[in-house]
């Protein structure tokens, strides 16, 4: 058992300790490339360790449990933590001042949000959830030169912070019903009696999480952070960061059926059919291209909220399939973002206007653009259109039927807004001020990370039986079964 | 595998194009026209040697005259399966026929960034050529989608921004959402009946074959029947739904009008004829009243919004969706000879509109305009383009020779038995129809000129292009019989499974 333990908690031991390891060599040298090679090490090898804890998951131990999904969620995140790394030494070359820092901050979240997926007690859960949520205050922040970026940074630091509030008093009243920290004893007491405090620590407690995730009413920061913050700092928030807490509410979904009562399920419609509705509605005006994903990010989320409300059948493998769709999409979105920014210093390149006719100048990159937008959209032959698929079957099959027209006039009013975007990108180029990536962005990593991406959503989206094979086999290990 | 070289070639195709735009404008449209060449001969091929009379009353199994099939995505019992029936075959040629058109017909209007117009180009036609072909409902939907993607950018990148703010940019916006949404209900629909299939047997399964035999309650065959009738009629168009037509019509360059109104409609009733009807036949009987009743007032409305345009391509839409009535009418009527006729008038208005608009694109090349108010008295100054357009304007009207007037008399012949008054008031459409093609003539060519100097005439690839569709409508007006048998076994199935009775074979031999 003590093996087993370790090796499933071997990813988040070699992530944490690159993190220190990355840390040490700052301090004796200041070295761009050097600090992003260890850092993509330290992940890769973690990656590499995921496959060795896959052999003995499920593990239990008293604050975590390493189940298929929490490894599924590992997999989501230490991979887009490196997308994210690698997109970084792209961005952070033009930066002026300290870039190595980021690499820590980076790998910190990292951890916790390893930390958040497999939590199995409110203390590791609040431990990882903070862990994710601290260092993102700086990543979001550190380009503090520029105003929008601290704007971010302290906009998200305060209202992560009284959702952190929020998330703290549930649990403390979930204690004072039950008497116990522990996820399942904790859930099985409730499915008991579930009582006042109780309903009301639930109650709080998704609050806390729905504004991490942010679902609609809790997505007001969305926008602004994502228009804010630094490229790969937005896309650690988009993909790792709400992986990790999505995951967390799907594994207690499944696994514990007070959660499943008719009145929760009522509230997660109402939050699902909002965000899939505002969160669309929204982006339709939208000119700035992080600020567009950022409320693309608010529907998915509302579509992924169907997964919780089913908890069921299909549920899971629903979830995993959708997170990684929605992984690869926004990825290399951003990445195509990050790549034009980062030839000069400043604010993003986020505007629209800034990838008008952007074929005729970087015929391949665009591409990948285009096929970002139409994956997100779900068109088929990428990797959405599997996604959505197995969403729309997932409530097909539970007989959602509000949830199901929640997507389609969903879906339906998010084409105009990503269709916009692609037609920006093909249309003649005006005479105005240009930011381009630079000339040889295809043969560096950066280039080549997004290149590969793109390639990745259409060939899963051709092909997707490995997908969709992972996660089923993930979400069938499934269970919050104490220690 | 020929099969799936005929998805393949037109995609390659396009890919070629646009990598070849280096070599400059001709390479890139040779090439182009050399693939839906080969296109074209395949088809044309695979008519001659396959055997399209396959009996297939005994109700055992649908033959398919060639097959394809392998494993796509397990989990769910999809699979990547193609098969080819006298309907398809039929289609894809004209889908190759028309995809032809559409490069010649561009050959001199498209001048910007050819390499990647032609890319979009063919790759429309590799869609609706999948799109013909699939017989799994998963791979179905998926060309069904994936076709309006290049579409979108070919109407988007080189359609017309016309006045007052209906730009090409909104009008491919309207078309993409229109057929998206309408789509995802169809998605809803096939889940909805590969789940009820799932619950009565225990396995996934999105064939074709096999969910044709599912057992259904009456009330979900219902609300899945009208899944999947509500995304064909969006593309039919039926009226109610019919919004994107005009606007994607009279902002599309010719090439994707043609493809537009030649093939993309038709994929709607191939559709209803393919997998609406025979998957629901008791729900579909019930709906038929309404859905012919649709039908007519489609003809009503395409016909009198017809009179009032003042462009000449949204007018040519507006007549479509009165032809497309008759087409709804004709599916729904129940009758074997119907089924015929839809057959005959799906190919007959693709020849004649596509006929149209690239002749309203070669006015558009000699005038600049498609104003109907800014033409006029035309006839003399033309050359011989006035006398195609005298001929298709009398094949839309349906006068006998022409290929129309042979669907639109089986149509309105095979449904009189069922209703009568359906086809009464069906046949006062006729006279309507008359009158908004002669106005169309007569706003255009008649009348007193403006100006007397004479145009440019015809060269000789747009004469070669017109005499072509010509020769094809008197071809099929006059002798439609090699048609009628390529599909006889197809359209006898679908009326088996639609009105399952005794009678099929006996009307069958009488509409020999």
């Amino acid at each position: 058992m003590p093996i087993a333990a370790a090796l499933a908690y071997l990813p988040m031991i070699l992530v944490a300790a690159t993190a220190v390891a990355v840390m040490l060599g700052i301090a004796w040298r200041r070295e761009h490339a050097v600090t992003v090679a260890v850092t993509v090490l330290g992940l890769g090898l973690a990656l590499i360790a995921q496959a060795f804890a896959w052999r003995v998951i499920p593990v239990h131990t008293p604050l975590l449990d390493l189940d298929g999904l929490a490894l599924l969620a590992g997999i989501l995140i230490l991979a887009s933590t490196l997308a994210c790394a690698i997109l970084s030494h792209a961005y952070l070359e033009s930066f002026h001042g300290a870039r190595e820092e980021f690499y820590i901050l980076l790998l910190c979240a990292a951890t916790g949000g390893l930390v958040l997926a497999a939590s199995s007690h409110l203390a590791s859960l609040f431990i990882g959830l903070e862990l994710l949520s601290m260092p993102l205050y700086g990543m979001l922040a550190y380009a503090f030169h520029e105003q929008r970026s601290l704007e971010a940074g302290i906009k998200y630091l305060i209202l992560s912070a009284v959702a952190s509030a929020f998330l703290l008093f549930g649990m403390a009243l979930l204690y004072a019903q039950t008497g116990d920290l522990r996820l399942d004893v904790l859930m099985g007491s409730l499915s008991q009696n579930t009582g006042a405090w109780g309903l009301a620590g639930i109650g709080l407690m998704l609050v806390g999480l729905g504004f991490k995730l942010s679902v609609v009413p809790f997505h007001l920061w969305t926008p602004d952070v994502y228009e804010g913050g630094p490229g790969p700092a937005t896309t650690f928030l988009a993909t790792a960061s709400k992986v990790a807490v999505f995951m967390l509410l799907l594994r207690l979904m499944l696994s514990t059926p007070v959660l499943q009562g008719e009145w929760l399920r009522g509230v997660l419609t109402g939050l699902a059919l909002a965000s899939m509705l505002v969160g669309n509605l929204l982006a339709l005006t939208q000119s700035n291209l992080k600020r567009i994903l950022g409320y693309s990010s608010v529907a998915h989320f509302g579509y992924l909220l169907i997964v919780l409300v089913v908890a069921d059948g299909l549920a899971a493998e629903t979830g995993g399939v959708y997170l990684i769709t929605y992984v690869l999409s926004t990825l290399a979105a951003f990445g195509v973002v990050i790549l034009i920014s980062s030839t000069a210093g400043g604010e993003d390149a986020a505007g629209l206007h800034y990838y008008r006719g952007l074929f005729w100048r970087r015929p391949y990159l665009t591409a990948v653009l285009t096929v970002a937008m139409l994956s997100l959209a779900g068109i088929p032959a990428t990797v959405g259109f599997i996604g959505k698929f197995y969403l729309i079957a997932l409530g097909v099959e539970a007989q959602r039927w509000w949830l199901v027209g929640g997507i389609i006039v969903g879906s339906a009013i998010g084409l105009y807004y990503y269709l916009r975007v692609t037609i920006t990108l093909f249309l003649a180029q005006p005479g105005m001020r240009r930011r381009d990536a630079s000339d040889d962005w295809g043969t560096r990593a950066g280039g080549l990370l997004v290149l590969g991406l793109a390639g990745l959503v259409i060939l899963l989206g051709l092909y997707p039986a490995p997908m969709i094979e992972l996660a089923q086999t993930l979400s069938g290990i499934v269970g919050l079964k104490g220690s | 595998m020929i099969l799936v070289w005929l998805i393949v070639i037109p995609f390659l195709g396009g890919l070629l194009c646009w990598q070849m735009e280096r070599l400059g404008d001709r390479p890139t449209r040779s090439i182009a026209l050399v693939t839906m060449l080969i296109e074209l001969l395949i088809s044309l091929w695979l008519w001659a040697r396959l055997d399209f009379q396959l009996p297939a009353l005994d109700g055992t199994a649908t033959q398919w005259a060639l097959e394809y099939q392998v494993a796509w995505i397990q989990r769910f019992g999809i699979s990547f399966h193609l098969a080819l029936d006298g309907l398809s075959l039929v289609l894809i040629a004209l889908t190759a026929f028309l995809g032809v058109l559409a490069v010649l017909c561009s050959w001199n209007e498209i001048v910007r960034r050819i390499g990647f117009f032609h890319l979009n180009l063919l790759w429309i036609l590799a869609g609706v050529t999948g799109v013909f072909l699939a017989i799994d409902l998963f791979l179905f939907f998926f060309f069904w989608e994936l076709m309006l993607v290049p579409m979108y950018f070919l109407i988007a990148l080189w359609g017309h921004s016309g006045s007052k703010g209906q730009t090409r940019i909104g009008a491919a916006t309207k078309f993409f959402i229109y057929t998206q949404a309408s789509g995802l209900l169809m998605l809803v629909s096939i889940l909805g009946l590969v789940f009820a299939h799932h619950a009565s047997t225990g396995e996934y399964s999105f064939s074709y074959q096999v969910l044709l035999n599912t057992t259904l309650s009456p009330t979900l065959s219902r609300w899945l029947m009208l899944g999947f009738f509500i995304a064909f009629a969006v593309k039919l168009p039926v009226v109610p739904l019919h919004g994107w037509l005009p606007d994607a019509h009279a902002q599309a360059p010719t090439a994707g009008s043609v493809d537009l109104a030649g093939i993309l409609l038709k994929t709607a009733a191939y559709g209803m004829l393919r997998f609406a009807l025979p998957l629901f036949p008791e729900a579909s009987q019930e709906f038929a009243p309404i859905a012919m009743g649709l039908g007519l007032l489609g003809i009503y409305y395409g016909a009198v919004l017809a009179c009032g345009q003042q462009n000449v391509k949204r007018f040519i839409a507006y007549t479509s969706i009165a032809h497309m009535g008759f087409v709804l009418i004709g599916i729904y009527s129940g009758s074997a000879l119907a089924l015929q006729g839809v057959v005959v008038l799906m190919l007959a208005h693709a020849f004649s509109a596509a006929g149209l608009f690239i002749l309203s694109g070669q006015l558009y090349e000699r005038l600049h305009t498609r104003e109907l108010g800014k033409m006029g008295g035309l006839w003399n100054r033309l050359g011989s383009l006035p006398g195609f357009w005298l001929f298709f304007i009398a094949a839309s009207l349906g006068i006998p020779v022409t290929a129309n007037f042979v669907g639109e008399f089986m149509v309105l012949f095979g449904t009189f038995p069922t209703a009568p008054w359906v086809v009464v008031i069906a046949s006062f459409g006729l006279v309507l129809a008359a009158i908004y093609s002669l106005i169309l003539m007569q706003r255009v060519h008649y009348g007193p000129p403006s100006i007397k100097t004479p145009l440019k005439g015809l060269d000789i690839r747009e004469f070669a292009m017109m005499l072509s569709i010509v020769a094809l409508l008197i071809w099929l007006g006059v002798y439609p019989q090699p048609l009628l048998d390529t599909t006889e076994a197809t359209m006898n199935e679908v009326y088996r499974l639609f009105e399952p009775s005794d009678t099929a074979i006996t009307l069958t031999q009488e509409a020999r």
